[in-house]
């Protein structure tokens, strides 16, 4: 295959130039000076209360797993700005464009927005927020200090932030890739995409899967190694159980995907014939490839969200959860199965009857563990005295939506009813309900129900309820028209339509999308109207919830160390037991505490990993080649640092563990004096 | 540690629901076991490579075929240089439990040496595959062995890399308890590539000169 003819290039610029700005694109010059100047009013803000200083040496550069999982959280919920605004404009062009206008996004800038959505939505939202939630409650269900990894952990964050980072460049300086959120060949091949496009999506996602990696290895080893005395595989916490699943995925699917775009970039930058239409090549090799990750990667989004639910439902019930060993093994059931379905997001590629029944049934077994998990919580909630705050009204509504979602993926598992449904947006419906029904419910509810543990205050009721009812509402508004449609025939991700009977349907969804976006605004009020009402909604108990698991047995917000001694586990829902048998909380006796020190070298070097694949994006050779010399070299010398650690003093140990005796002590007397 | 064994509380006794003892992990207590997950993580991406080494390397696109490019007996000799270099990471491992510094060091480097010579004879077949025309971009087949090969010849880069950071961390340190845990990961990546390489020797060279 004859190469393509590169855009020109430089030798010092490569193929950057001005035309890379996007100035002929009204929208996205606007949204550039909305950034630029938001950007420069938060620099500017720092500069002048003297923030930095404090934002490296305390956040950028913790090891703490708490700071950690919160800087993940904001993460997600920035990028989960950007996703959003996405969404909110297709659907606003979907509504529009009928009867022979062409709305108002022309097709690059359309194809561009259908992409972005997607791979923001799960690798720079879905992702880090699972991550920051794994990050942040993991070690303190399971009684240990931090990972067992804190550097590669800090590193992990960065990684990830710094492919977000590069994803968010892309829209100001040249453009993403126009191809689906997948890249699929030949279309993502150098012959149809020339452009900076897909070399954007690839290298964001190879940056940010360096730290997915890593971060899942990292809560592996955490969970196997650092459980606190006496608590066995089968004494774990839920969430910590399908949280070490999630991770045994993650470390099981990533490196394909790493692979697979590594093997697209050959196609791309070397000229190789990996997935192209000629010299052998096979784009199907990639479709299959790409979905081995992509499969296992839906599971790892919900399996820890499964976990929540569990915690939520049994603490909300008051009751232990029921089934707690089958909902293990369902868990560990839905690990193994997620390996091998892959195919049906391609039936229609042609493999055969026999291969395609075989994946059809496999997806369909999976309904089975799913199945079990929710006759678990319908049967601890059946006689359990239910409390309907908003973590478990978050639970009722996934409930609700997801056995919908989950419904018609069996629908889709069907493979002649596939042949019909594929790529529709009865498809899209489908996994929305289960992504928005199932992950982000589960999140909001893990948000909501973990937020006193990290900040030491509840989150607003009202205008937490507000938001509840704005997604739910929001949600069925917007996707039932999809399922609608897609019946009909309708394929995902087109610009215009002829046949105006089909308007009103989008203009239902574009009318739902408003009311998500309602709720979103809400959140975002409920959360600065906590922060500011922080006093009246302050919990010194540290266990706002009556929960079960060690996380509530420590201050809120934890101390660094978490734990001033290590618990030792009796049972499977250790607080309560704790609780039940009167435990004595030690108050003499402290100890130094073994803790790992801050380092800056993993914001250094994802900074540098950022420069090199902006460097390699836009061809500029000689920074690839310094960003990579700079990124080993950096590598080296942080291995030459031995001083690693530091011991807390046991008289600060003494002093923060007395201010808790004290106030436990005085919540004891007002809560005796309240009595009486 | 989990696998403490706990027993429950008799008759009347407190139960106790503390650990009143500092029992701090030893730092890097856990750092095999990362280091293996991450080994499983590297060997599924060339899982990856040598599927698709598996399902193209029969499409020549009427290119040329393994049988007229692979010399077997260079290969041969290759494959007895990393097999070597195997064999003297195990001669410095037997110098570590010894706690004989100088001998892990002279091992050390005589492995280093295995390797390079491995990568010597490795790009050297790569630049004569080239100058026959038998280049990455020429057919799906030649692809797929150029990137399975390089990869492994990449990792073997990377390893000799980090061997001499190690000579020189030893030269400072001696042989403290990071430092061996260091050689004992890089032992482990050593050993790794070579397994990988039995399975690149067998899958690529002697049954693609049976094709």
């Amino acid at each position: 295959m004859t190469p393509h003819p590169a855009p020109v290039a430089g030798p010092i610029l490569g193929r950057l130039s001005l035309d890379a700005i996007p100035l002929h694109e009204p929208i996205l010059i606007g949204t550039f000076i909305a950034v630029a100047l938001g950007g420069l009013a938060v620099i500017g803000l720092l500069t002048r209360f003297r923030l930095w200083g404090y934002l490296w040496s305390e956040w950028f550069t913790t090891v703490d797993h708490k700071r950690i999982g919160i800087m993940y959280m904001i993460l997600g919920l920035v990028m989960f700005l950007r996703g959003f605004a996405d969404a909110i404009m297709m659907r606003l062009q979907q509504a529009m464009a009928f009867g022979g206008s062409e709305g108002y996004l022309n097709a690059h800038h359309y194809d561009q927005i259908f992409t972005a959505h997607g791979v923001i939505m799960i690798f720079f939202v879905a992702m880090p927020f699972i991550t920051g939630l794994m990050n942040y409650i993991v070690p303190l269900q399971i009684g240990a200090r931090d990972v067992s990894f804190p550097f590669l952990n800090n590193f992990s964050f960065w990684m990830t932030t710094a492919g977000a980072v590069l994803t968010m460049v892309s829209l100001f300086i040249g453009e993403y890739a126009q191809t689906g959120w997948l890249a699929y060949p030949p279309l993502s091949g150098i012959a149809y995409s020339p452009n900076v496009g897909v070399d954007y999506y690839i290298w964001s996602l190879q940056i940010a899967g360096v730290g997915t990696t890593l971060s899942g290895i990292n809560l592996i080893v955490t969970i196997l190694k650092l459980r606190a005395p006496g608590m066995g595989l089968m004494k774990m916490p839920v969430f910590t159980w399908t949280s070490l699943c999630a991770n045994i995925l993650i470390v099981a699917s990533f490196p394909v995907l790493t692979a697979v775009l590594a093997l697209l970039g050959l196609d791309r930058y070397a000229g190789t014939n990996f997935f192209t239409n000629d010299f052998g090549g096979s784009p199907m090799m990639y479709v299959n490839l790409i979905w081995i990750w992509g499969h296992p990667e839906v599971y790892i989004l919900i399996l820890p969200l499964f976990g929540v639910f569990s915690e939520v439902t049994s603490t909300f019930s008051g009751k232990r959860l029921f089934g707690y060993t089958s909902m293990v093994y369902a868990t560990v059931c839905i690990t193994i199965l997620s390996y091998v379905v892959w195919l049906h997001h391609f039936f229609t590629m042609g493999s055969g009857a026999s291969v395609n029944s075989f994946f059809g049934i496999t997806t369909m077994v999976i309904s089975i563990p799913t199945g079990a998990k929710l006759f678990n919580w319908l049967f601890t909630m059946y006689r359990g005295r239910i409390r309907f705050d908003l973590p478990m009204m978050w639970t009722i509504a996934f409930m609700l939506t997801f056995v919908v979602g989950g419904m018609t993926g069996v629908l889709l598992a069907v493979p002649p009813a596939d042949f019909v449904l594929h790529n529709s947006l009865f498809l899209v419906a489908h996994f929305h309900n289960v992504i928005i029904g199932g992950v982000l419910f589960g999140l909001f509810a893990a948000i909501n129900f973990w937020w006193p543990k990290a900040f030491g205050f509840k989150l607003d009721v009202f205008w937490g309820k507000i938001s509840f009812w704005c997604w739910v509402v929001g949600f069925w508004l917007a996707f039932m028209p999809l399922y609608i449609l897609g019946l009909m025939g309708v394929t995902r991700r087109m610009r215009v339509f002829d046949d105006g009977s089909l308007q009103i349907f989008f203009m239902i969804a574009a009318f739902g999308a408003v009311v998500i976006g309602a709720g979103i605004l809400a959140m975002l009020v409920q959360f600065a109207v906590s922060i500011w009402k922080r006093d009246q909604l302050r919990d010194e108990t540290g266990d706002p919830w009556n929960g079960r698991t060690l996380e509530w047995a420590t201050t809120s917000p934890p101390p660094d160390y978490n734990f001033a001694f290590t618990p030792v586990i009796h049972d499977l829902d250790a607080w309560h037991d704790m609780k039940e048998r009167g435990h004595q909380r030690p108050v003499t006796g402290f100890r130094d505490i073994h803790m790992p020190s801050s380092t800056g070298a993993g914001v250094i070097l994802s900074g540098l990993a950022l420069v090199m694949g902006f460097a390699l994006v836009w061809h500029i050779w000689w920074l690839v080649g310094a960003s990579f010399l700079a990124i080993i070299g950096g590598a080296i010398m942080h291995t030459f640092n031995y001083k690693r650690d530091f011991h807390i003093p046991a008289a600060t140990v003494a002093a923060m563990e007395d201010a808790r005796t004290e106030q436990l002590t005085l919540l004891q007397s007002r809560h005796l004096a309240g009595g009486a | 540690m989990s696998t403490t064994h706990i027993s429950p509380a008799a008759e009347g006794e407190p139960v106790r629901f503390y650990e009143l003892e500092e029992h701090a992990h030893p730092e890097g207590h856990s750092t095999m076991l990362g280091f293996w997950i991450y080994l499983m993580s590297d060997c599924l991406i060339f899982a990856i490579l040598f599927a698709c080494y598996a399902v193209l390397g029969a499409n020549y696109a009427a290119g040329p075929s393994p049988k007229d490019l692979f010399d077997l007996n260079l290969i041969a000799i290759n494959t007895a240089m990393l097999l070597l270099s195997s064999l003297t990471y195990g001669f410095a491992l037997i110098g570590l439990q010894q706690n004989r510094l100088r001998l892990v060091q002279i091992w050390l480097a005589v492995t280093g040496l295995f390797g390079a010579a491995f990568l010597g004879i490795e790009l050297y077949e790569f630049s004569h595959l080239i100058h026959l025309e038998a280049t990455p971009q020429r057919s799906a087949f030649l692809s797929a062995f150029f990137t399975l090969v390089g990869t492994h010849g990449l990792h073997v880069t990377f390893g000799i890399i980090w061997l001499v950071t190690l000579l020189v961390q030893l030269g400072r340190h001696g042989l403290i308890p990071a430092n061996k845990r260091r050689v004992m990961c890089l032992s482990m990546f050593w050993h790794f590539l070579d397994v990988i390489w039995i399975g690149v020797f067998t899958f690529v060279y002697l049954m693609g000169a049976l094709r």
